[in-house]
């Protein structure tokens, strides 16, 4: 698509692009380029020079288990996040729809969330289960269940989890509810008086003309337990015990800066670049669905 | 319930399960923030010794107080400045760029338009988070490790706004840019009496996102400020934990992380219908 | 107050010609229609001429001065445009102010300008309001006080009616007769309704497929059209096509012979042609009768509401009068 009217000009349009394209090229195309040329490279012991390796960088990492480990971490931390904060969102959406009056306060509410910084989300789970002094897990061992995260790898897990879904429900929940109140009314009635009870509309009418909200925010909550995650996991477990809660993204970092392994660091990212590849693919195709849909 | 009578509308107890189900999921959603909040109205002896109580205690001014005045490695008052300049940084920095490059790329043809969008399509994709390590080098090299610069350009380095500004500014009616230069307007003076005006709830909509984005930041200012006056709120929190075995401060830290949500859930709840649609527009 | 002048003007879009060579010369004060399909090129020749579409080759004169290479400001034109693109955020004042404020006229000059249009247009309670605010009709009003308060040399009007309900437009197309006329102020004006052109038009430009098929007042080409195009464009309904050796003496080269509706007459006797009722129109003053041919398209005829009117599916005779044909060669030409 292209405009009709165009002004003339060389030397204004560059000037209103020069500051996109300098800050665009100093923190984004420099970085990532370099990324991909240092992931060849391994610094000598004194990081005093750089040996090129090729792709040893790359075969080091996929013959590494501790890597192979946080590829596994990784999906089954975004599997999760996204299944229990869509499944939360979608519960509370259908209930908000239901509400002919008054869903407009629930939504104020819950949209509180999304304002929450996901470090911060982290801090307040944090606080709930530390070992010393949690209240849920001073409950839970009243109960008899000893909970520790900071040693039990499932439990480290799980709250992450939890955290990390508990910041994500606001968004899921505005875009289900937006899904929901486009589907026309006329149409869920027309199933009414078919005779349809509640569940068998959801079933057979609702979830199907859901599905195109579904699919667009499966995608967006695999970014987003992949990349903007790592606070909660900084703040609540640093990747621990024993790497049980390493998922890639923070691999980088620890690789990178807390070991300061650079090449393999970079290699990391450069694998990293590639997901994130495929996913933008896989979201543009569902997108360009959509609109024949 | 009622819904053996085949209707669409909720009545009687099925109207109240509905309310009853939300209620659930609000108190999931709000005992964190709840229980952070007594937390911060209560003495430290009475966090440490479980059960802590579940109803705020007396001391909300005087943990603030602590809090915001001298914090743990740094009042948490400067933090916050911190975190509203980065947050207001981003936001005004991003939507600025954004809007001269999005009009330039609709409203002009010069060589290498094509390049240069192709260029900025390609920075939709990639999160920060992925080119961290030489990202921080850059920065590092430019000097601006514990900087305000240091802080906000890195982040603004991102063509979402440039794609939202450009999609709007395509249904802009061609008619409207003839009109102007019949009546004798420049593109700068079009862009600025009669574009930028029409963008008012677009460039709205997308403050409200892009200050969240900026104020909730959390790994990029962990790089890049190693001195606590240069902290943001997010990222202070984490410093304020002890490491050995300390125990924490913990009414000031929750004090701390009330305080850091504060002012974007303020943004969120009051400009809602603007932070709607600028989530809804800025995914499409 | 200026003269126009178009010579040999082209347009191309990359490598397709749209536009083949325009040749007009309008007097000062004149109304000329651009009349023609959508796609004949209309508007890319207005266009052309407000300096909004760069000219491929042939030159624009406003007032004998070559302008194709001036911005549209530059040329002393105003516009009004098929939409109105009143600015959305600007109050009805400030439209109309907008190009004199950018053109550094003092305050008080701007405002008793304004006033005075205002005033013209019937539009001064509506001064404060938004453009959304207002009814189509007075959008349109806007529209032209726009145009209006630059004191133009020329104005350009782009299909300004197509947006308006058909009672507005018969009411507004009188408006804009009846100012122009006032103002004595030459005007291009374009559209695709071929009765807007006859009712406003000094003289008209009727195009086909980029072309000028015919350039003239409007009864003139009502009663001389120079193409088959023009013949079947021009009058409503269009004018019957019929075979040329229907007539007695067709030239030597005709292919077609026009007949206008009103021209053509059933009678009782045997004459040139007979045809079947297919329906008939009665609207009121004047009734239309539609005849199947024995061969070609079906022929209408336009009667006076006291004449007999034939029933439907009766076999008729038509004839006309040898001084109301017009011929055509097989390429749409006059002959």
């Amino acid at each position: 698509m292209e405009k009709r009217v165009t002004f003339k000009g060389l030397w204004l349009p560059l000037l209103l692009v020069f500051p996109q394209l300098v800050v665009t090229a100093v923190f984004f195309f420099y970085p990532a380029g370099q990324a991909v040329w240092q992931s060849l490279f391994i610094p000598d012991p004194f990081g005093l020079s750089m040996k090129f390796v090729g792709l040893g960088n790359f075969e080091y990492l996929f013959s590494n288990s501790y890597y192979r480990a946080s590829f596994v971490t990784t999906a089954v931390f975004s599997i999760l996040v996204t299944v229990v904060s869509m499944g939360v969102a979608l519960y509370l959406a259908v209930l908000a729809d239901r509400l002919i009056k008054g869903s407009g306060v629930y939504r104020t509410l819950l949209i509180w969330p999304y304002a929450v910084a996901p470090a911060v989300a982290g801090v307040l789970w944090l606080f709930m289960f530390n070992t010393r002094v949690g209240v849920v897990s001073w409950y839970l061992g009243q109960l008899g269940y000893d909970w520790n995260h900071v040693l039990n790898g499932d439990e480290a897990m799980g709250l992450i989890v939890v955290a990390s879904a508990w910041g994500r429900i606001s968004y899921n929940f505005l875009f289900f509810l937006a899904g929901l109140q486009a589907i026309p009314r006329s149409v869920i009635e027309a199933a009414a008086i078919d005779g349809a009870r509640f569940w068998t509309r959801f079933r057979t009418i609702v979830w199907p003309l859901l599905s195109p909200t579904t699919f667009f925010l499966l995608v967006v909550n695999i970014v987003y337990a992949f990349f903007e995650t790592f606070g909660v996991i900084h703040t609540i477990t640093s990747g621990g015990p024993q790497q049980a809660t390493t998922i890639l993204v923070y691999k980088v970092f620890s690789d990178g800066f807390v070991s300061q392994d650079l090449g393999s660091s970079a290699a990391q990212s450069v694998i990293l670049l590639a997901i994130v590849g495929v996913l933008t693919i896989v979201q543009f195709k569902f997108i360009e669905r959509r609109v024949h849909y | 319930m009622s819904e053996s009578s085949g209707m669409v509308e909720k009545r009687g107890l099925g109207h109240w399960m509905t309310h009853l189900g939300l209620i659930i999921g609000l108190l999931f959603i709000f005992f964190p923030i709840w229980l952070a909040f007594v937390a911060s109205t209560v003495t430290q002896p009475e966090i440490v010794k479980p059960p802590m109580p579940l109803l705020p205690g007396d001391q909300f001014f005087s943990n603030y107080r602590k809090a915001l005045v001298s914090g743990v490695n740094a009042p948490v008052a400067m933090m916050m400045m911190n975190s509203m300049i980065m947050a207001m940084g981003i936001a005004v920095g991003k939507i600025i760029i954004s809007l001269l490059s999005a009009f330039a790329i609709v409203y002009f043809k010069f060589p290498g338009r094509r390049l240069f969008f192709w260029l900025i399509f390609l920075t939709l994709m990639l999160p920060v988070e992925v080119r961290i390590v030489p990202t921080y080098q850059v920065a590092a090299n430019f000097g601006l490790l514990n900087s305000y610069s240091g802080l906000i350009f890195p982040l603004i380095a991102s063509a979402t706004a440039t794609f939202l500004f450009r999609q709007f500014f395509m249904t802009v009616p061609d008619e409207l840019a003839e009109a102007a230069r019949v009546d004798g307007a420049g593109p700068m003076r079009f862009f600025w009496d009669i574009l930028l005006p029409m963008s008012r709830t677009n460039i709205a909509a997308l403050f409200v996102i892009l200050f969240i984005y900026g104020w909730n930041q959390y790994l990029w200012p962990l790089l890049i400020t190693t001195d606590p006056s240069m902290n943001t709120i997010v990222m202070g929190i984490k410093q304020m934990f002890p490491s050995g075995d300390d125990t924490a401060d913990w009414p000031v830290i929750m004090a701390t992380s009330i305080l850091a949500m504060i002012p974007p859930v303020i943004v969120v709840i009051s400009m809602q219908k603007l932070f709607i649609r600028g989530l809804v527009d800025s995914e499409k | 107050m200026a003269t126009v002048n178009l010579k040999n003007i082209k347009k191309s879009f990359g490598k397709t010609q749209v536009i083949h060579g325009i040749d007009v010369d309008i007097k000062d004060g004149e109304f000329i229609v651009i009349v023609g399909p959508s796609g004949c090129g209309k508007s890319t020749l207005l266009r052309m001429v407000a300096g909004l579409e760069t000219i491929t080759s042939g030159d624009v004169e406003i007032d004998g001065v070559r302008v194709n290479d001036r911005e549209p400001m530059e040329r002393d034109i105003a516009m009004v445009f098929q939409n109105y693109a009143l600015y959305p955020h600007m109050s009805v004042f400030d439209n109309m102010a907008y190009g004199l404020k950018i053109a550094g006229k003092p305050k008080a000059e701007i405002a008793q300008r304004v006033n005075e249009a205002a005033k013209l247009l019937q539009l001064e309670p509506y001064l404060a309001r938004r453009p959304r605010e207002l009814s189509g009709g007075q959008r349109q009003r806007v529209a032209m006080g726009r145009a209006i308060v630059r004191k133009p040399a020329v104005f350009l009007f782009d299909e300004p009616l197509s947006n308006l309900d058909a009672k507005l437009r018969v009411q507004m197309r009188l408006e804009i007769k009846q100012l122009q006329r006032r103002l004595g102020v030459t005007s291009l004006y374009v559209t695709h309704d071929q009765v807007e052109a006859m009712t406003l038009a000094d003289r008209m430009i009727v195009m086909n497929a980029g072309r000028a098929d015919q350039i003239g007042a409007p009864l003139e080409v009502y009663a001389n059209p120079q193409t088959e195009f023009v013949a079947g464009f021009i009058g409503s309904p269009p004018m019957n096509f019929l075979a040329a050796d229907l007539s007695e003496n067709p030239p030597v080269k005709a292919a077609t012979l026009g007949i206008r509706p009103e021209n053509l007459r059933v009678v009782t006797s045997p004459a040139r042609l007979t045809g079947k009722v297919v329906y008939t129109e009665a609207l009121g003053a004047e009734t239309l009768v539609h005849i199947e041919l024995p061969k070609g398209p079906p022929a209408t005829v336009r009667q006076d509401a006291t004449a007999p009117m034939p029933a439907e599916g009766d076999p008729v005779h038509l004839d006309w009068a040898v001084e109301d044909q017009v011929f055509f060669d097989d390429q749409g030409q006059r002959c």
